[in-house]
């Protein structure tokens, strides 16, 4: 500290505080820090549940995909995600063009009560759905007189999963919307696009990266989701369990090669995700958006 | 994802809107969506609370094994949140201006929380500190495991919030600070923590909010030992498996509540901060 106060000479070098030995000092032990902590609170039990998951071969593992329970939860996840992602994705982008383009009473409070998914325990969302469409519910006579059950059925688990994974669409999209702003748009309107043509041809494809965001995040969010899906779908095994409740299941029931495999197939849609997500944030949209600063200040530090 | 995000619309004025302009029927389904999906389900929690009185509601939050879920929930997602306020920062700090190989791998690996399910996240954790510990570290229903699962899926919170913010920074004010004499303890806590604060409290609010709700992670960790590692979220799990939804929704109320009145007084207090930052500026 006294060092770079007795020689200002030093100081003004460019990156002084830093080239100083103490400097190195600190920045190594911050290094050595953070990768450390990395690794024990991320890295490690990630690599360790493969590990013990093929601990005793192929076969105990290939013996747990092939049990029914498994091969039912597995599906039930995919359908549960094949279809909240995409009428997530649509609401998602009817509700950013709605929340940024539009002034309509009890705007405000549509745009709140999207960030509220974030806010709400997963178990509190269970709970929501079932006290409005469970059989003693608010709906639930009239969803019983229909004939529909949503509870402990999938139409549940589909609807607790949309809620979770509402906001990532929107919120996605909401800025690129902003950035874009509406000129293009009033010029195809102008030339006598209809408002169809020139959302197909000119709004969408200027928000599709923000869209493919949102609908990685929310693939991930819905292959993942756990506690509102335990409490709307009653966890029946080899009908309304998914991989996550199979999981637990499998835990409870001491088969933990069960528990370790479902947990790798779900690991493993998770690390493609990740993939996804990053190389959508080193891709060309990442540089010429979210990092267009970042380039200006490059240069300023060559400067 | 952030609070503030209403704001930029505001500042815009009304847009032309013609072009999808059917009269009110996109307001209308966005509306209908967000009523059956969010605001009907909340509101039968908020009703379903106090629809057996207010002395049940009452009686619900005060028994005492709610109120030791309760307090062993804040407690504990408190110092996660600290925590991760001060680590998050520290591995923001590194990932920005420190250069070493590998770091793009590291990065990426930052977001694996945000990718990995919950519950996948737990057993990972209880693989590793569980009964069955290569390093013989057995945080198994313990406290202890379950900050260890909190700090584990609140881990991106904190470093994605402060990371763009320490990008953006500005390095020649650190280098004038340094050159008019501040020693680099000084420059950190004048020059580059008070830009990075508001960050900090954004990550921070959204990791507490995370964490007193979070059930996927903790479930098989904590054990779910009552009086002693249940929390809150296990808690109301466990009162709507034994059919007294009434006392579940009273203590999902008191979560929902301080969740959000977290979330608005952090965004208050960021906002203070970036005021005083411009008007000092």
């Amino acid at each position: 500290m006294t060092a770079v106060e007795s020689t200002p000479v030093e100081a003004t070098s460019p990156g002084a505080p830093i080239t100083t030995t103490r400097g190195r000092a600190i920045r190594l032990t911050l290094r050595l820090v953070v990768l450390g902590y990395l690794t024990f609170i991320l890295a490690l039990p990630v690599f360790m549940v493969f590990w013990r998951t093929f601990e005793d071969g192929l076969e105990p593992v290939l013996r747990a995909i092939s049990r029914p329970a498994f091969q039912s939860a597995f599906w039930m996840t995919l359908q549960i995600t094949a279809i909240a992602v995409p009428v997530n994705t649509v609401f998602g982008i009817l509700a950013a063009l709605m929340l940024v383009r539009r002034r309509f009473p009890g705007r405000s409070l549509l745009n709140a009560l999207i960030d509220l998914p974030f806010a709400i325990s997963p178990v509190v969302i269970g709970l929501s759905l079932v006290l409005v469409y469970g059989k003693n519910g608010w709906f639930g006579e009239v969803l019983s007189d229909l004939g529909i059950q949503v509870i402990f059925a999938m139409p549940g688990m589909v609807l607790a999963t949309m809620f979770v994974s509402l906001p990532f669409v929107v919120r996605e999209v909401m800025p690129v919307l902003r950035e874009i702003g509406t000129d293009q748009e009033q010029a195809a309107y102008t030339l006598g696009a209809s408002g169809w043509r020139t959302f197909w041809r000119v709004t969408l494809p200027s928000i599709r990266w923000g869209v493919i965001y949102g609908v990685i995040l929310t693939t991930a969010r819905s292959l993942g989701e756990f506690g509102a899906v335990a409490i709307v779908s009653g966890k029946i095994s080899g009908k309304t369990e998914t991989l996550t409740t199979h999981v637990e299941e499998r835990f409870q029931a001491f088969d933990l090669v069960g528990a370790y495999t479902a947990s790798i197939v779900l690991a493993c849609m998770a690390l493609l995700v990740l993939l996804a997500m990053t190389v959508y944030q080193s891709g060309w949209l990442g540089r010429r958006i979210g990092r267009g600063h970042q380039h200006a200040a490059s240069d300023e530090t060559v400067r | 994802m952030s609070l503030g995000s209403g704001t930029a619309a505001a500042v815009r004025g009304p847009a032309s809107t013609r072009y999808d302009g059917r009269g009110l029927l996109g307001p209308g389904i966005t509306a209908a969506y967000l009523s059956l999906l969010v605001l009907i389900p909340i509101s039968a929690i908020l009703w379903r609370s106090v629809s057996d009185g207010l002395d049940e509601f009452w009686a619900a939050i005060t028994s005492p094994q709610a109120l030791a879920a309760l307090q062993l929930t804040f407690t504990v997602s408190g110092i996660v949140t600290v925590i991760n306020a001060l680590i998050g920062t520290a591995i923001a700090w590194v990932l920005v201006r420190d250069d070493f190989a590998g770091k793009p791998f590291i990065n990426a690996l930052i977001d694996l929380p945000f990718a990995l399910p919950t519950i996948v996240a737990g057993l990972t954790l209880l693989a590793l500190y569980g009964p069955q510990s290569p390093f013989g570290i057995n945080a198994a229903y313990s406290q202890v495991g379950i900050m260890l699962a909190l700090l584990f899926i609140t881990l991106p919170f904190v470093v994605r919030a402060v990371q763009p913010v320490l990008e953006e920074l500005d390095r020649e004010m650190e280098e004038a600070a340094a050159s008019l004499g501040a020693s680099s303890p000084t420059v950190l806590r004048r020059v580059v923590l008070p830009n990075l604060l508001p960050a900090i409290l954004t990550g921070s609010a959204l990791a507490f909010a995370r964490c007193i709700g979070e059930f996927g992670s903790v479930i098989l960790i904590a054990g779910n030992i009552p009086y002693r590692t249940e929390m809150a979220s296990v808690y109301i799990y466990g009162q709507v498996e034994a059919d007294k939804p009434g006392s579940a929704s009273a203590v999902s109320v008191v979560l929902l509540v301080v969740s959000l009145a977290v979330l608005v007084v952090f965004d208050i207090l960021r906002r203070r901060i970036s005021r005083h930052e411009e008007a000092s500026a």
